[in-house]
């Protein structure tokens, strides 16, 4: 075997077929490679959260996976959330409560709400905060983050009722 | 840094991949979650030359339970043991100690036996191996399986008895009886930091006494340790104030835990007294509230 691998993959519903080293990380093949460059790169260790993806419908980060390691799957970069009619709430509810200033961590805080907003159960606030624990924000405070989270989570309860 | 090269392997089967951990020996690490490796790799602490993923093989990530026995398969995702039914009801100071493993993301990815092998000795998986007396089965294509008790696994800093090419296939862990209580309190600045310092306790009690107690720790050494002096004072003995507080500071007593940014030794000698004793008096108190 070689040091290049070919990935197959699902990046926001699109199939692809592409061949890179097999040492490129998912960020960089979907920064570089794929020029989704909505995803950022951090501290690149697993720490920040800016990297967060969606990978089979799950959090992962993007820095700590090797692409080849997608193989198979479907991925998910804040590009795709947004044609995803399920996360307008949540950009109308952050908008609303000023969640983000620099937008850097934004992506990846995008894609750990998306997997709240998703789940079966709603969560309170402390679980909110818990699972949002793995992000880092240097701008906001991360209040206005949280805020707007209980808020999109409020009004997707609503539009179910 | 970016990562090193290297050339990757990804074996439909799990024979496929020990024969080239054969091959490859030393030159070759296993990759399961890569939420410990890749950063290692990056920050140049380790720099394998070939890397078997370990993804691609199915049935490596069962929860099977035998007798009293969990076996939880190498690649089951800290997530998937996290939201175990199983292991919530018959491994409480698994299921106590896994939310506090870094974030949601990285416990989607990591694994129970990738965790166990990189052997972080601040890392919680092989701090819980080692109080319930787990037992690391490790394979390999020239020896098949051979099954290396916790106490004898963890060597040092990041150090364990697994052979250049074996792999972890499974941990075998004593279940819960319905007599034990169990705690795992760790000190960490925020929420999912690596722990500075953390305790793993596990109490069985019988009409009002401690019939036994297994405490291991975490972030005192380069690996973990069970504290089998404080274990003996409360074998056998009333769950008094002295007692528990006797127990506690032997667990610290002959430690000699790094100093770094994050606490020094001092601090760190003194944080397993104070996590010890919070971690009988939650355990005992759940022990005596449970029902069987």
């Amino acid at each position: 075997m070689s040091d290049r691998v070919t990935v197959q993959v699902a990046v926001n519903g699109v199939p692809l077929s592409v061949e890179v080293e097999a040492r490129t990380t998912l960020v960089d093949f979907l920064r570089d490679d794929l020029e989704l460059t909505g995803t950022h790169v951090g501290c690149e260790q697993g720490v920040c959260g800016a990297c967060t993806v969606l990978v089979d419908g799950v959090a992962a980060r993007s820095c700590l996976m090797l692409a080849v390691q997608a193989s198979e799957a479907d991925v998910t970069t804040t590009e795709g959330l947004a044609n995803d009619s399920r996360m307008a709430v949540v950009y109308d509810a952050l908008t609303e409560s000023h969640a983000f200033q620099c937008g850097f961590c934004t992506p990846g805080f995008l894609a750990q709400i998306a997997t709240l907003v998703e789940a079966s159960s709603r969560p309170d606030e402390a679980a909110v905060r818990a699972a949002l624990s793995g992000n880092l924000c240097r701008c906001t405070g991360y209040e206005s983050i949280i805020d707007g989270v209980l808020l999109a989570l409020q009004q997707t309860t609503e539009n179910e009722s | 840094m970016k990562l090193p090269a290297f050339d990757y392997h990804a074996p439909r089967s799990l024979d496929h991949a020990l024969e080239l951990l054969r091959e490859h020996g030393d030159e070759a690490r296993v990759l399961a979650g890569g939420q410990s490796l890749l950063p290692m790799m990056a920050m140049r602490l380790a720099r394998p030359s070939v890397l078997v993923d370990f993804g691609q093989i199915s049935s490596l990530d069962g929860i099977t339970v035998t007798d009293d026995t969990v076996s939880l398969g190498a690649m089951l995702r800290e997530r998937q043991a996290e939201e175990s039914d199983v292991v919530r009801r018959r491994l409480p100071l698994l299921a106590d100690a896994l939310p506090l493993i870094g974030h949601d993301a990285i416990r989607n990815r990591g694994t129970i036996g990738g965790s166990i092998a990189h052997a972080d000795p601040a890392a919680e998986i092989p701090t819980v191996a080692l109080a319930l007396d787990a037992s690391i089965v490790v394979v390999s294509a020239d020896r098949g399986e051979r099954a290396i008790a916790a106490a004898d696994f963890f060597q040092g800093f990041l150090t364990t008895s697994i052979e250049d090419d074996e792999a972890v296939l499974r941990i075998e862990v004593p279940a819960a009886s319905p007599q034990t209580g169990t705690s795992f309190c760790e000190m960490a600045r925020r929420h999912g930091d690596f722990a500075i310092v953390g305790a793993a306790v596990a109490v069985d009690v019988h009409d009002g006494r401690i019939s036994s107690a297994r405490i291991a720790l975490m972030g005192v050494d380069g690996l973990p340790l069970r504290r089998t002096d404080a274990e003996h004072i409360l074998a056998g003995s009333a769950p008094t104030a002295a007692c528990l507080e006797a127990a506690a500071e032997a667990a610290s007593r002959d430690l000699n835990p790094p100093s770094d940014m994050h606490g020094s030794s001092p601090y760190r000698k003194h944080m397993a007294t104070v996590l010890v004793r919070r971690g009988l008096d939650e355990a005992l108190r759940r022990a005596q509230e449970e029902p069987a």
